[in-house]
């Protein structure tokens, strides 16, 4: 067993001289199947970006990057918010719907009432959205999964109802300054970026984060130490909602309308982007910055399906997106499972 | 018996902090709290003792706003207060260290440490000065650690010590502590008693409750005992003797105690000579190197080390729930495939895990279900199980180990952790084993409950089954075994018999033992 690790090749910086080669093995093990739980999202996303640039032809090029980009910045925001559901324990399956709600709420804003009403309509909306279904998991004790089921067709029958059965599509009127917000490569990418960052630092650096862990990993230690634990969940799924909307209504400003048939799916593709950034779908742990990994990695895949299997549509998206995750997963439980063996 | 109760603690006999006064507590039903009265004082270690069921759980719970008194008050420094939730306790300085580590296993340690009450720079929380702190911190609790590692990366005992360091860093005027020695190893004890001494020189008071009579008599200044909800005798720890206070914890006479002696394990009996149980040279990865063990029937043999010795692991091995690179098991002479539980349960060999929450029972079947759960492939016929027969056999071990519960039907989830046990026990019995493995089978258990367990094992022993027995109590480990094989590192280093088998010499043979210092993890 000794023979393993040669002496003094450890990187183990506590515990004794006196500790055995095979308990600094085993840490250095579990060390690595840590990381590789947490950053390996980051470390393929790395090898596939490599590995595209230097054998796709046409996949390098800052007109592909920017519509990388550009194209998932806004879905990249409901991933943001479902890290958070996903760290407390939880699920938000309405988010796909709420998306396309922002996006027509902003649209039906901006004709009967400005650009304001375009804005906060559909963030209050979102709000309210995550309100109720935080309410009812964190104080009904409801199941996540069900309510934000319902959740999602009431978001989907209220944009079918304010459209006239989705018959009717809200077109920003083109001099309004709404549309200002979604132009350009930047402003969609900065503001990504910026919620994004915003995000990490509320997750580690807030009183709020840390509950998010805590009520995530061990929610009966969580009460009896004091946490907030209900509000915590409320704010969890109101924080998703906001973003799920804004990102609807932020889309909207990008493509001067709110489409009604937009978004579906939607919240599987967040939860798939934040399990392979290593969130635990258990919840109690994840990492924001796992899950930018996790949209761009999926974004990359996408774009390289697009650009050279086309001829078989979008099924092969779909079925190598799908074996993907399928295998991150796996890869998840085998690491968690050799990490409590040890 | 001269009741030394009501004659005060001593001369300094400050106000008390923190005042429980004729607090009675019912859930449905069930009367958990009658009109109980309960002084803590500060500088003093109060030691709270009961069986199990007593209400020692529930009066720290309402001391500590988890639940509310149905009567009676609830007085801080004198002044009736109202706990609406567990955070307005720790707020008013009462603050809690349970029996299961309440932490979160996938958070750091400094994280945990600091858990709601982070240190924060410009509103934001300040992760470096967070460890910084932590690693300080724990320092003094023995615990040297990577404090940016998850907790669970820890040993038990270590994360006791990460809660119980959390607890008194919260700025406490009272501490509680319910059973936190139960994952502690020797060493990680004295840590313990040292920090104790330091919090009553700080003039905060201790509640503290155990089972271990030793460390109540070493550290506790006063005592309260508890029996079916009613508190039966408070005074000074110094005026009370063993024998009385388990008398006064069971309601039995002070003879009878002396009778039965302090565990309740027979006298000698029959061994067989040809072994029921040979394990041979079990190897696995990183936890056992080479250990051996035999057991005749009728034979009880201990498994005797320090925490992380290998001995839970030895006994998992030996029914196949630890992966073994190597070795042989023979079951009453034949050989038994390893790394498979089903064939080891197929040849007579069980194990009672040391975990019954997780390893063990069911707590939402009832008593019938889970006793039956393991035997039902072998009771069924064409996959049909008559209700006839499980009861009979229900009927039988509920008799037979004294199960008290108030119908077959009860959800074993409601009953005490000793009556769990047995439960767990009547399941491995119904398969009419040969060789029985018990993992601390009294751990977490009262006094009265505990020796009836350890009656039972007796009990089993004589009918010639073989057992091997594992326990963190030097005393029932002792008391309780013909033979005791001593493991260090996950090795066996030695074997006490006959009139070996004495603390003594288990002591002398743990500090003798060859090998590497002990794991500091656990």
């Amino acid at each position: 067993m000794s023979s393993s690790v040669a002496p003094g090749t450890t990187s183990v910086d506590t515990g004794s001289a006196a500790e055995g080669t095979a308990t600094r093995s085993a840490r250095r093990g579990e060390r690595l199947s840590a990381l590789a739980q947490q950053q390996g999202g980051l470390v393929t996303l790395v090898v596939v970006f490599v590995g595209a640039c230097l054998f796709s032809g046409g996949f390098a090029s800052t007109d592909n990057f920017n519509s990388i980009l550009v194209g998932n910045a806004y879905t990249s925001l409901l991933a943001l918010g479902m890290t958070f559901v996903i760290i407390s324990g939880g699920i938000d399956l309405s988010v796909g719907s709420v998306f396309a709600l922002g996006g027509v709420l902003a649209g039906w804003g901006t004709l009967h009432g400005g650009t304001a009403v375009a804005i906060v309509l559909p963030l209050a909306a979102g709000a309210a959205m995550g309100l109720v279904q935080g309410l009812l998991i964190a104080y009904a004790r409801l199941a996540p999964f069900i309510v934000t089921l319902a959740g999602l067709l009431f978001a989907r029958g209220a944009l079918q109802a304010i459209t006239n059965e989705g018959s009717q599509t809200n077109h920003v009127p083109q001099n309004s300054a709404f549309l200002a917000m979604g132009n350009g490569t930047w402003a969609p990418v900065l503001t990504a970026v910026a919620l994004f960052v915003l995000g990490g630092v509320v997750l580690q650096r807030t009183g709020f984060g840390q509950a998010l862990f805590a009520v995530g990993g061990n929610e009966n230690a969580a009460l009896l130490m004091g946490l907030p634990v209900a509000r915590t969940k409320v704010l969890v799924y109101v924080l998703s909602g906001v973003l799920a909307c804004g990102a609807g209504m932020l889309n909207a400003s990008r493509l001067g309308a709110g489409i009604t048939n937009i978004g579906v799916g939607y919240e599987l593709a967040a939860i798939a982007a934040v399990v392979i950034g290593g969130t635990l779908l258990t919840g109690g742990a994840g990492s924001i910055t796992g899950t930018a990994s996790g949209v761009l990695l999926l974004a990359v895949i996408q774009n390289l399906i697009g650009v050279h299997l086309s001829q078989y549509g979008s099924s092969a998206s779909d079925l190598v997106n799908g074996l993907f995750l399928a295998v991150v997963v796996l890869l998840q439980t085998l690491i968690t499972r050799r990490r409590r063996l040890v | 018996m001269a009741d030394a109760g009501r004659a005060g603690v001593g001369v300094t006999n400050p106000s008390p902090v923190l005042e429980l006064a004729h607090v009675s507590k019912s859930f449905v039903g069930v009367r958990a709290l009658q009109d109980v009265d309960f002084r803590l004082r500060p500088g003093q270690v109060h030691a709270l003792v009961g069986e199990n069921g007593a209400g020692k759980s529930t009066l720290i719970k309402v001391a500590t706003g988890v639940y509310h008194p149905d009567a009676g008050e609830i007085r801080l420094d004198g002044s009736p207060v109202h706990f609406a939730s567990p955070l307005a306790a720790q707020e008013a300085g009462i603050s809690t260290i349970y029996q299961e580590i309440n932490l979160v296993p996938l958070m750091s340690v400094a994280r945990n440490l600091y858990l709601n009450r982070e240190p924060r720079r410009f509103g934001l929380i300040d992760a470096a000065r967070m460890r910084r702190d932590a690693r300080r911190v724990l320092r003094e609790y023995g615990v040297n650690v990577n404090v940016a590692r998850p907790l669970r990366e820890l040993g038990l005992g270590a994360q006791q010590m990460v809660a119980i360091a959390r607890a008194v860093q919260i700025d406490a005027r009272v501490v509680i502590m319910d059973e936190p020695t139960s994952s502690l190893e020797h060493r990680e004890v004295e840590t313990l008693f040292g920090v104790i001494e330091r919090l009553r020189h700080q003039g905060i008071a201790i509640l503290y409750v155990s089972h271990r009579l030793d460390e109540l008599f070493r550290i506790c200044d006063a005592v309260t005992v508890m029996r079916d909800g009613r508190v039966v005798h408070t005074g000074a720890m110094r005026d009370l003797d063993r024998l009385h206070l388990v008398s006064l914890m069971l309601g039995r006479d002070i003879a009878e105690v002396r009778r039965h002696g302090t565990t309740d394990f027979g006298s000698a009996h029959h061994i067989g000579d040809r072994p029921v149980l040979r394990a041979e040279n079990l190897s696995s990865r990183r936890v056992l190197q080479d250990v051996s063990l035999e057991v005749r029937p009728g034979e009880v043999v201990g498994l005797g080390g320090l925490l992380g010795a290998g001995r839970s692991e030895t006994a998992k091995a030996v029914v196949g729930a630890l992966h073994t690179e190597a070795g042989r098991i023979e079951v009453d002479g034949a050989q038994v495939r390893r790394n498979s539980t089903a064939a080891a349960i197929r040849a007579g060999a069980v194990l009672l895990p040391e975990d019954r929450k997780s390893e063990g029972i069911v707590p939402n079947l009832s008593v019938r279900e889970n006793i039956v759960l393991a035997a039902l492939p072998r009771i069924s016929r064409a996959g049909l199980v008559t209700r006839a027969k499980q009861d009979e056999i229900v009927d039988y071990f509920m008799k037979r180990l004294r199960i008290k519960a108030s119908s077959p039907e009860q959800k074993v989830g409601e009953l005490s952790g000793g009556n769990q046990q047995k439960v767990l026990l009547a399941r491995w019995l119904c398969l009419n084993p040969k060789v029985l493995l018990l993992d601390e089978p009294t751990r977490g258990i009262d006094v009265g409950a505990k020796a009836e367990v350890q009656g039972v094992i007796d009990e089993l022993a004589k009918d010639g089954l073989g057992v091997v027995l594992i326990s963190s109590e030097l005393e029932e480990l002792i008391e309780g075994s013909n033979r005791v094989v001593v493991l260090k590192d996950g090795r066996k280093v030695g074997e006490l018999t006959g009139d070996q088998v004495s603390e003594d010499a288990l002591m002398q043979s743990l500090a003798q033992a060859p090998g590497g210092t002990p794991r500091t993890d656990g």
